[in-house]
């Protein structure tokens, strides 16, 4: 019976569900850009900011200071020490996240209509005037020493800087976010105010309002908040030499559970042939329960709670990454059908089945993501950032639909390379060399 | 990083609140209780299926089969194939999952509003009609025993905590951890499954929440139509668990791990939960968490201990207001480098002693009253979170109007109340106190 209807459920679908979001262009009178959805429903706004640039363009002996400088950002701006900052930012139940990665700086901030302008000159100080003080710097320092300590203990961080290490080599791709204990040691107040002018200037600005907010009054909120950035310079990334070969890589550390990475190149997000290699994805590894490597080495066998793949694009390179976890004397079976099920899909491909499924899914999810101001606001920074136009939701789903078996297929024989996949198990796995 | 099959852990602080919501409850002829959260923002609907079932249900030498039976309810049934529930969503664009706790057992769908229909003809269907093959029981083990690996076997913080509420529960299965011990997961096979199956999975022991784009009316009709036709099950009993005896004797734990970077103390004291009209005492610990240890910069441990003396590089207090039975009131204290954990514990005792005399300080007061009602105003752009506190807790002994008399009981708390609440909970006699180490004892 449940077959029957859901291919009445299917016909509906295009139909139906559609994202209901009115995205405006604002430009401020000083010339800020923003996407707004308003929404005034709810009395407050969501405000998501992002910066092109992030920890990569951390000086080699400055690893780190791009994540410290992140956390340091609200811990005291102009008249206010740390404390202070944080009594004001309680008293007015505004949020303020503040995130970096390799290759983007991001703030979430979420106020209330009612003390608008009051929350947002408090956010301004953190912007555009932080203090850096000394005794924030050692105190916050403490704190990422200490995750620093954890993770060199973590199997799973253990993997993940292992991987990076094999596949990027000197790059500062290579290197974590926080830092090595040696580079963290020794950063400086100055080390802070130069990562803030590196990373938060106007030429590298992405800005989505989701809320109880008119154009009209974003424009002035932009100028007010954002104008007193300096102009600034595109950071470029160095270009990266790919030193990943196939093979597998043991780091012996005693624990019950080995974690793998796996992966190779990949394909970058402007090439012609993504959308093909996303749907590829999709179907081996991307979308959970639903995935063939999820079938064959958690659903059929049971050697695993989780097993996954990603498309990872940067800047300057591209992977196709999955992890699993698996008991010692278990996980070489696990790795043993991902070189098969890899293999597999490298030389016959996915069925015309799997990909009518994979496309239901994405298209039908798609408009599901846009629920709620701070989600909504998170997309419209996405969009600018990858270079999308403003009226591309409208016309994704169609990209999706217009993926064809053979695309997929002749995708899937070049970028599915089952020898040029390297593993690095951290535990103490058995019967792998 | 895998979103499939959650375990809850226990729900700490007690920030998120009522809002203006629009909400619709009923009950069905069966005896299952509905809720409808409308939010007509967005054409969405979360579709969750709770269960008045946990591991705290549990009997002994049984511990993980909530668990193991919820990941079990993704097989097979009389009219679905073993994963044509998770498929048919997927199809459908949605996403779904389930979660289990000491409490409850649920399952939800995220999809289209359109599609709730076919969700609840879906869900009704794993209610009573679960058909569980030998081959189901022996792969879908191995993946609870792989997630047991993964969640708390390859990480001491989480064994940890695990030998801590052991001990802060002598009698009651709080001590014993949602997802089984190894030994015993081991063990569960089919008839474990479906005796606890057949005891606890019907519509009289269920809540339905639905929360999205959707009319009261038309969720009653549906509801009807679909999990109306399911009888009660004549034989559900009372959940009448072990309590806790008088606790004594405070306890103390040291646990090594050659794992563990960085060590810590930890301290709990069994504590009173939100009860069905008596919420105040509970209301009261909200704000005693977060005086003492809610924000690191403005919080009584906070300002201490790493801003004043920097003393810790981290102080944190927490308290799981929503519970069915007896809850936790946690402190912690993560020491600064070259601060033992002695000097740790006595510098967080010292300044809860201060704190007792002293009492708090009336602008934090103000602060947590702000941020309360400002978190009735968030709240309302997640209604996804607002179904499930509903759902939590009708699930955890409160009722409906509970949930809606909860802000303004917060609102209400003085400073009285607090400094009364503090005296009942710090009770060393009932307290576990934990330190996390390196092996051979370094700290």
């Amino acid at each position: 019976m449940i077959r029957f209807f859901l291919i009445a459920w299917m016909l509906v679908l295009t139909t139906t569900a559609r994202a209901e979001v009115t995205i405006q262009e604002v430009t401020s009178p000083g010339g800020i850009k923003a996407w707004l959805v308003e929404e005034p429903s709810i009395p407050f706004v969501a405000l998501e900011i992002a910066f092109k640039g992030g920890a990569a363009l951390d000086p080699a002996d400055k690893q780190g200071a791009s994540y410290l400088m992140t956390g340091l950002i609200e811990e005291g701006a102009g008249d206010l020490d740390a404390r202070a900052f944080a009594k004001r930012q309680e008293e007015l139940a505004a949020s303020f996240g503040f995130d970096v990665f390799d290759e983007t700086m991001t703030i979430s901030a979420r106020f209330l209509t009612e003390n608008q302008d009051q929350a947002l000159d408090l956010l301004r100080t953190a912007l555009i005037d932080p203090r850096f003080d000394q005794d924030a710097l050692d105190r916050v320092r403490a704190q990422i020493l200490s995750i620093i300590a954890s993770d060199a203990k973590d199997p799973g961080s253990i993997a993940s800087r292992t991987f990076d290490e094999m596949a990027y080599g000197t790059h500062p791709y290579a290197a974590t976010l926080e830092g090595t204990p040696e580079t963290v040691a020794a950063l400086t107040r100055e080390d802070m105010f130069a990562a803030h002018q590196r990373l938060l200037v106007k030429e590298n600005l992405f800005v989505g309002v989701v809320g109880d907010i008119s154009a009209a009054e974003l424009g002035p909120m932009l100028d007010r908040l954002l104008g007193d950035l300096p102009q600034g310079a595109e950071g470029t990334v160095p270009p990266v030499k790919m030193a990943l070969e196939g093979g597998v890589t043991i780091v012996d550390l005693p624990t019950p559970q080995s974690v793998a990475l796996f992966g190779h190149r990949g394909i970058d997000r402007d090439d012609p042939d993504f959308f093909p290699a996303f749907l590829l994805n999709s179907i081996l590894g991307g979308r959970g329960l639903e995935s063939r490597l999820t079938r064959e080495v958690r659903e059929k066998r049971g050697l695993t709670y989780g097993i996954g793949t990603y498309l990872i694009s940067k800047e300057e390179a591209n992977l196709v990454l999955g992890q699993v976890a698996s008991a010692n004397d278990r996980i070489a079976q696990a790795i043993d059908l991902v070189k098969v099920e890899w293999a597999k899909m490298a030389k016959d491909g996915v069925t015309a089945e799997e990909l009518a499924a994979a496309k239901l899914y994405l298209t039908g999810a798609y408009p599901l993501r846009f629920d709620g101001n701070a989600t909504i606001a998170g997309i419209l920074v996405g969009m600018q950032r990858q270079g999308l136009p403003i009226d591309y939701i409208p016309s994704r789903n169609d990209k999706v639909n217009a993926v064809t078996l053979e695309d997929v297929n002749r995708v899937a024989a070049y970028l599915l390379q089952p020898d040029n996949l390297h593993f690095v198990v951290v535990g103490q796995p058995e019967g792998l060399n | 990083m895998f979103r499939k099959f959650w375990i809850v852990a226990l729900c700490l602080a007690g920030s998120a609140v009522f809002g203006k919501e629009t909400v619709t409850n009923f009950t069905l002829d069966n005896g299952m209780d509905v809720v409808v959260v409308e939010d007509h923002r967005a054409p969405v609907v979360v579709h969750t299926l709770w269960y008045r079932v946990g591991s705290a249900d549990e009997v002994a030498g049984k511990s993980g089969i909530a668990h193991f039976l919820e990941h079990l309810m993704f097989k097979a049934t009389d009219t679905l194939a073993s994963g044509e529930l998770s498929d048919t969503v997927a199809a459908n664009g949605g996403s779904d999952n389930a979660f289990t706790s000491y409490d409850y057992t649920a399952y939800y769908q995220r999809v289209a509003a359109d599609r709730l229909g076919l969700m609840m003809q879906m869900e009704a269907s794993r209610m009573t009609g679960l058909q569980l093959q030998p081959s189901d029981i022996v792969s879908e083990r191995n993946v609870v025993i792989e997630e047991r690996n993964q969640r708390t076997e390859n990480d001491p913080g989480a064994l940890f905590r695990e030998q801590l509420r052991a001990s802060q529960y002598m009698n009651h299965r709080y001590g014993v951890p949602i997802i089984g011990w190894m030994h015993e997961i081991e063990e569960l096979n089919m008839d474990d499954a479906m005796a606890f199956y057949r005891q606890y999975y019907a519509p009289n022991n269920a809540i339905l929440v639905v929360a999205g784009d959707v009319e009261p009316d038309a969720v009653r009709a549906l509801a009807q139509q679909h999990y109306g036709a399911i009888p009660a099950n004549p034989d559900l009993k009372p959940r009448d668990r072990t309590q806790e005896p008088p606790q004594l004797s405070p306890r103390r734990l040291t646990f090594e791990d050659p794992r563990v970077a960085q060590p810590y103390v930890t301290r709990s004291y069994l504590a009173p939960e939100r009860d069905s009209g008596d919420q105040d005492t509970a209301a009261a610990l909200v704000y005693l968490a977060e005086i003492l240890g809610g924000s690191p910069a403005t919080s009584v441990l906070g300002a201490k201990l790493q801003f004043d003396e920097t003393v810790a590089i981290y102080t944190g207090a927490s308290y799981g207001a929503t519970s069915l039975d007896d809850t936790g009131f946690n402190l912690v204290i993560v020491p600064a480098e070259g601060v033992s954990l002695q000097d740790a514990e006595d510098a967080m005792d010292r300044v809860i002693a201060e704190f007792m005399e002293t009492g708090p300080d009336p602008a934090t007061f103000d602060r947590i009253k702000m941020q309360l009602r400002a978190s009735q105003i968030y709240s309302q752009d997640n209604v996804e979170s607002i179904g499930q506190r509903y759902g939590r807790a009708l699930t955890q002994g409160l009722t409906v109007e509970d949930v809606q008399a909860w802000p303004d009981i917060l609102q209400a708390v003085t400073a009285d109340d607090v400094m009364a609440a503090a005296k009942l909970v710090f009770d060393e006699k009932k307290s576990v106190t934990g330190w996390l180490m390196t092996e051979g004892g370094n700290q």
